[in-house]
């Protein structure tokens, strides 16, 4: 609860502080907002050439697409700030973090906290609308309930990801890329049909990075879809789990790193 | 039962070892061991102001660093405050505060009350506590004019006294500051030594200070730690360092005329500019009364003066290792 308290006052203090510089703050949520529809604009250029993709049409891939973005734009809003660690451990400031009596993830996040990032959830979220009107699915309770529960695990998916590829940073700074490929192409990924996917890729999203619970497998399950490897379509309610599975994993790694950079200092 | 002397910082056989990439040719890089702390051990009464001094990469900010629970100890075993600081880093937190005089710990775009506010909340201050010392640090800072106004308009000096206030207001039980008067002008950095000396006077704040200014160090400290390779080489009173290696002392006499260099036993003449003379000589062999005879023997004296040693000079000479 504590660290609920100092979170939301950080980041007050961040949007108060952005507030200063009140012009960039509206170009940067304009240009992400824009950004963010580049990727549906993909997806359509794709539907112009073929009518199905892997047996989805381009409602059901914009469905896909939609809730994967969502989760992913809650992750890049409030954890994506994780990235900055690189940064701070460069400067030394890490250690302000170290000298207050609250969490480092907490401190980091908030204190690097970006509202314009907002401007990423937008879009996704008016596909989601119109797909979800375009579409053919037979709502079950379950179905209902899988579609926030489906963004949230997301959510916290893409947002693990992204503490875990961020702890590298304590080892050997400069390895920004090497996160982006894992958050940025693990999302472009999750806003796909695996089945169009070689072997190794469709095993890489569903057991390796499991980006597949974040959007591939609720969907496919809503929609009635055959999944890859021919797994049961009920995986898809294990995205919670999952979820919380690989939250755990994010958390013992970032305590790791620090744990490391505490007994070396570099 | 024999009374144990009460000691809120301690250190024994502490030290802290990096391992350093060293780069050799193409791809192969040897990895060697450096120790930063080697061995310290080091004990702070409650109250007590203590300087830890030392040149550059002698290790001072590595054992504050420890201290604080930043780092962690590769040996020896450290408590602060009754705290392993590696364990309980954020316990400890609350009873710290720490101020670093090269980085800032106030939000840099908000007004400066902002800053304190938010630590308010972040240490869980307790709000008639949060008001009491606030107004206390107001006016023992002057800080009136500096609230409204957004830390990176605040000059070094008018910051630093804003930082004072920040790092206190959760009333810290010990303070680490690191070069806290760096890059100061004379009448900032008086402002903030008078600060440390009413706080260790009224609130009992012990003071562990790592500086470069060694004016801090008689101004403020009683106690002096020399640490130099990662080792404490000297650790005493101020008085007793100067009483110890300031042995030699100078006395400076205005002739009646100008004269070549006197020739006096047990002195030597180190510099004459018209009729003064600047005459060496060591505490041990001559007073300076004895010495005075002998110089109005061969020239009438008009004026006269004794200057003792500069704890710089002494601090110097024991970092070069050429005072014993």
């Amino acid at each position: 609860m504590d660290e609920l308290v100092i979170y939301r006052r950080l980041v007050g203090a961040r949007i108060r502080a952005d507030l200063q510089y009140r012009a960039s703050f509206f170009l940067f949520l304009i240009s992400q907002t824009l950004v963010a529809g580049l990727d549906i604009a993909v997806i359509i250029v794709i539907f112009t050439q073929v009518d199905t993709l892997a047996g989805w049409s381009v409602a059901e891939v914009a469905l896909l697409y939609a809730m994967a973005g969502i989760g992913f734009g809650v992750a890049d809003l409030f954890v994506s700030e994780v990235e900055l660690a690189s940064r701070h451990i460069k400067a030394g400031t890490f250690d302000l973090f170290l000298l207050r009596p609250a969490g480092t993830l907490v401190q980091l996040c908030a204190m690097e906290f970006a509202p314009r990032r907002f401007g990423r959830t937008i879009q996704p979220v008016i596909v989601l609308v119109i797909a979800l009107r375009a579409v053919d699915i037979t709502w079950t309770p379950t179905k209902v309930a899988l579609v926030p529960l489906t963004v949230m695990s997301g959510a916290v998916i893409f947002g693990s990801i992204w503490v875990i590829t961020s702890s590298i940073a304590f080892w050997t700074v400069d390895t920004q890329e090497i996160a982006n490929s894992f958050t940025y192409g693990g999302y472009t990924l999750a806003a796909y049909p695996i089945d169009v996917f070689g072997t190794w890729l469709k095993r890489f999203v569903m057991f390796v990075v499991p980006v597949a619970f974040t959007s591939y497998l609720p969907v496919a399950y809503m929609l009635g879809k055959p999944v890859a490897f021919g797994l049961p379509s009920s995986l898809a309610l294990l995205s919670p789990a999952v979820a919380a599975a690989l939250a755990l994993v994010a958390r013992a790694v970032w305590r790791c790193a620090v744990r490391h950079y505490r007994s070396t200092g570099s | 039962m024999s009374e144990k002397r009460e000691t809120i910082v301690e250190l024994v056989d502490v030290g802290k070892t990096f391992t350093v990439a060293v780069r050799k040719g193409w791809l192969r890089r040897e990895r060697r061991p450096v120790h930063a702390v080697d061995g310290v051990t080091l004990s702070i009464e409650p109250g007590s102001m203590v300087g830890y001094i030392g040149p550059n990469g002698a290790g001072k900010s590595t054992t504050i660093k420890m201290l604080t629970g930043i780092l962690v100890p590769s040996s020896g075993t450290i408590r602060v405050a009754g705290l392993d600081p590696s364990r309980d880093r954020v316990t400890l937190a609350r009873r710290l505060g720490v101020l670093f005089g090269q980085r800032t710990q106030l939000w840099w775009d908000l007004p400066l009350e902002d800053s304190f506010s938010l630590l308010h909340h972040v240490y869980r201050v307790p709000d008639d506590r949060f008001k009491e010392n606030l107004g206390t640090f107001r006016e023992l800072l002057a800080l009136d004019e500096l609230l409204p106004v957004p830390v990176r308009q605040l000059s070094l000096g008018q910051r630093m006294r804003g930082e004072l206030a920040a790092v206190l207001l959760h009333d810290p039980a010990i303070l680490f500051l690191d070069e806290p008067t760096i890059g100061l002008d004379p009448v900032s950095k008086e402002a903030v030594r008078s600060f440390l000396v009413e706080l260790n006077a009224t609130r009992r704040t012990t003071v562990m200070l790592t500086t470069h200014d060694l004016v801090d160090v008689e101004r403020l400290c009683e106690r002096l730690v020399i640490i130099d390779h990662g080792r404490v080489i000297e650790d005493s009173t101020v008085a007793a360092i100067k009483h110890r290696y300031g042995t030699v002392r100078t006395l400076i006499v205005d002739l009646e005329q100008p004269s070549e260099p006197l020739c006096i036993e047990g002195a030597c003449v180190v510099r004459v500019d018209g009729p003064r003379q600047w005459l060496q000589f060591r505490r041990d062999d001559l007073t300076a009364a004895a010495l005075l005879e002998r110089v109005a023997a061969q020239a009438p004296v008009r004026d006269l003066s004794v200057e003792e040693p500069a704890i710089e000079d002494i601090v110097r000479a024991i970092y070069r290792g050429e005072a014993v």
